[in-house]
């Protein structure tokens, strides 16, 4: 279990104006994957931010290895690059649907999420299918302008992936 | 079903091959089902070891795990004794499964559906009512518990990984690899493992097009550009192919030393090099590395006949392998393996290079849909439609210093049509 859901853990209230701003920051992080802006996507995490994507099963296991583990921003950074310039896969997109988020706030400045996901991927040829289902566990600083992610886990249902990966969810 | 089985049992080959031979493979191999359920019969019920798990995943007493070995269910378990066994994963009774569940650990395996109950070797010890209720019912009395259990399969546990074939004929472990790819098994393979991940894919293609596409070094540096992009390996990297020194050059090693990465590394930290700027890496952390071995390999990956690959590529071990899941479906499993003793930022350098491989891998990840191009691309073709591959010769043998030929395909097929007896 992730500290974060811990229920003996002391949480201090999150306001309804915190709660609203880091509803709206996560729909925008999804938002900007479902747009195509993954560069901009990438600015949402701060520069030592991790970023993984695993399973279900992987997590409960400990595991450390899952689908994708990203040490940094920079490391972000390449996956998109490798997407837009490397990488090559057939076209498609993402429509991710949220669920409503679960928020600790765990520091004066430190928001611990958990949101419910679904990703819908859509090929050339129209064929759309449910393409990964699973929870984000967030870490989120909002001590400046805006709120960046220190910490993302993506952990998947399934372990098992529908022909590729690329685009991150 | 059983009149295609009865069919090809008489040796009707429903293909013929084409005459340049194993420079040519008819498309019509990938999408027929009839040779799909021939090669249920002659391959992965014939006279081949195939990867059923790894020990570790069977590490005590009563630990089951179960797999597939082409489409049949299987059970693989570890005895009081500390002996692994396998079997067919289908009660004597009605041919439920036994075991419903990937993994777990039991004292016997017992069907849910009527209580039929194996030991860990697969023998009936009992079931339900075999008596009646209040004197009714029951078996006969000339039933045996000894007449019936799991069907039994071979097995041989090898540098960690437990093999299992369901034929008699087949030669031992070692004689059926041979020394060559024996030797690279026990360097990767043969310390105590940790297991570090798990996950698989759903590849939309026959199997064969995913067991070509391990065995194709033409296209390493062409499809997967992430390595030329970031100048972590070439075409011209010294290194090769080496074709399986066995009875069959059905399996082969595709390996690059050191030296040239060592070089790549340097010339792309130093940034005094004709590439763009595209090739520098933001998250360098990605590619820290220690040398591992003295051999001077830094990159191998080697494929054994038919569906498994084990690869040490930098530091990253892992054992890969597929199942049919019809004639145009694979599930491909990758397991990411480190060693027992590893230190942190050994095992954290082995979860960085996970990211070049697997469904999402940066290096690795066109292969998801590459082999289903083919698949879709060869659809609607006529029977005398069929690849063309002369990369490197139309003979089968071993090519150091070169890995743009297509000689470890090749290998395959001249295996898959002996086995399969397409002449």
């Amino acid at each position: 279990m992730a500290e974060q859901d811990n229920p003996d853990r002391e949480e201090l209230p999150v306001d309804p104006a915190l709660r609203a701003r880091i509803c709206d920051f996560l729909l925008d992080v999804a938002h900007a994957i479902d747009d195509d802006r993954l560069e901009a996507w990438a600015q949402f995490f701060t520069e030592q931010a991790t970023y993984r994507i695993t399973t279900r099963e992987s997590e409960e296991a400990g595991m450390p290895i899952g689908i994708m583990a990203c040490a940094s921003r920079g490391m972000l950074e390449d996956r998109i690059k490798a997407l837009r310039t490397a990488n090559i896969f057939e076209p498609h997109t993402y429509c991710h649907l949220l669920g409503p988020s679960r928020l600790r706030l765990v520091a004066p400045d430190l928001v611990a999420a958990r949101t419910n996901f679904s990703v819908i991927r859509t090929m050339q040829n129209g064929e759309s299918i449910l393409f990964a289902a699973g929870r984000y566990q967030d870490e989120i600083v909002t001590g400046r302008e805006r709120p960046l992610l220190r910490s993302r886990t993506v952990v998947l249902e399934s372990r098992r992936i529908d022909v590729l990966l690329v685009i991150p969810i | 079903m059983s009149t295609d089985t009865a069919q090809t049992s008489a040796g009707t080959a429903p293909i013929s091959w084409p005459e340049e031979g194993v420079s040519r493979v008819p498309y019509q191999l990938f999408s027929d089902p009839q040779i799909y359920a021939m090669e249920q019969e002659r391959i992965f019920r014939g006279p081949v070891w195939h990867f059923l798990c790894l020990e570790l995943e069977v590490a005590n007493p009563g630990d089951y795990r179960t797999g597939f070995v082409g489409e049949t269910p299987i059970i693989v378990t570890r005895n009081r004794t500390g002996d692994i066994h396998a079997m067919v994963n289908r009660c004597a009774h009605k041919g439920a499964l036994v075991c419903h569940k990937e993994r777990g650990n039991a004292k016997t395996l017992s069907c849910v559906y009527h209580s039929w109950t194996y030991d860990l070797e697969g023998r009936l010890m009992g079931l339900a009512f075999r008596d009646g209720l209040k004197g009714k019912g029951g078996m006969p009395k000339t039933f045996r518990t000894s007449d019936h259990r799991l069907q039994p399969i071979r097995t041989e546990v090898y540098a960690g990984i437990v093999f299992g074939t369901f034929h008699a004929d087949t030669p031992d472990v070692e004689t059926f690899f041979g020394p060559a790819m024996c030797r690279i098994l026990q360097r990767n393979l043969s310390r105590p493992l940790r297991l570090l991940g798990y996950h698989s894919q759903m590849i939309h293609n026959n199997w064969k097009l995913y067991a070509e596409n391990v065995r194709d070094s033409y296209h390493a540096t062409l499809l997967h550009t992430f390595y030329t992009t970031f100048r972590i390996n070439r075409l011209d990297m010294d290194g090769g192919i080496r074709i399986a020194d066995a009875p069959q050059p059905w399996h082969h090693l595709s390996f690059a030393r050191r030296a040239t990465f060592e070089a790549a590394e340097e010339y792309t930290a130093a940034e005094v090099h004709s590439a763009n700027y595209e090739s520098r890496l933001n998250g360098p952390e990605l590619l820290e590395t220690w040398e591992e071995f003295d051999d001077g390999i830094t990159h191998a990956i080697q494929a054994l006949f038919p569906t498994l690959t084990i690869q040490f590529t930098l530091n990253s071990l892992a054992v890969r392998w597929f199942t049919p899941r019809g004639v145009d479906r694979t599930e491909l499993f990758w397991m990411y393996l480190g060693y027992a003793d590893d230190e942190d930022d050994e095992q954290q350098m082995r979860v960085m290079q996970a990211n070049l491989t697997g469904a999402a891998g940066l290096v690795s990840l066109e292969d998801g849909c590459i082999n289903e191009f083919v698949q879709r691309g060869t659809r609607g073709s006529t029977p005398g439609d069929r690849a063309f591959m002369e990369m490197g010769g139309t003979t089968v043998e071993s090519s150091e210093g070169s890995r743009a030929t297509e000689v470890a395909i090749r290998g395959f097929w001249q295996g898959y049509r002996e086995i399969m007896g397409l002449g």
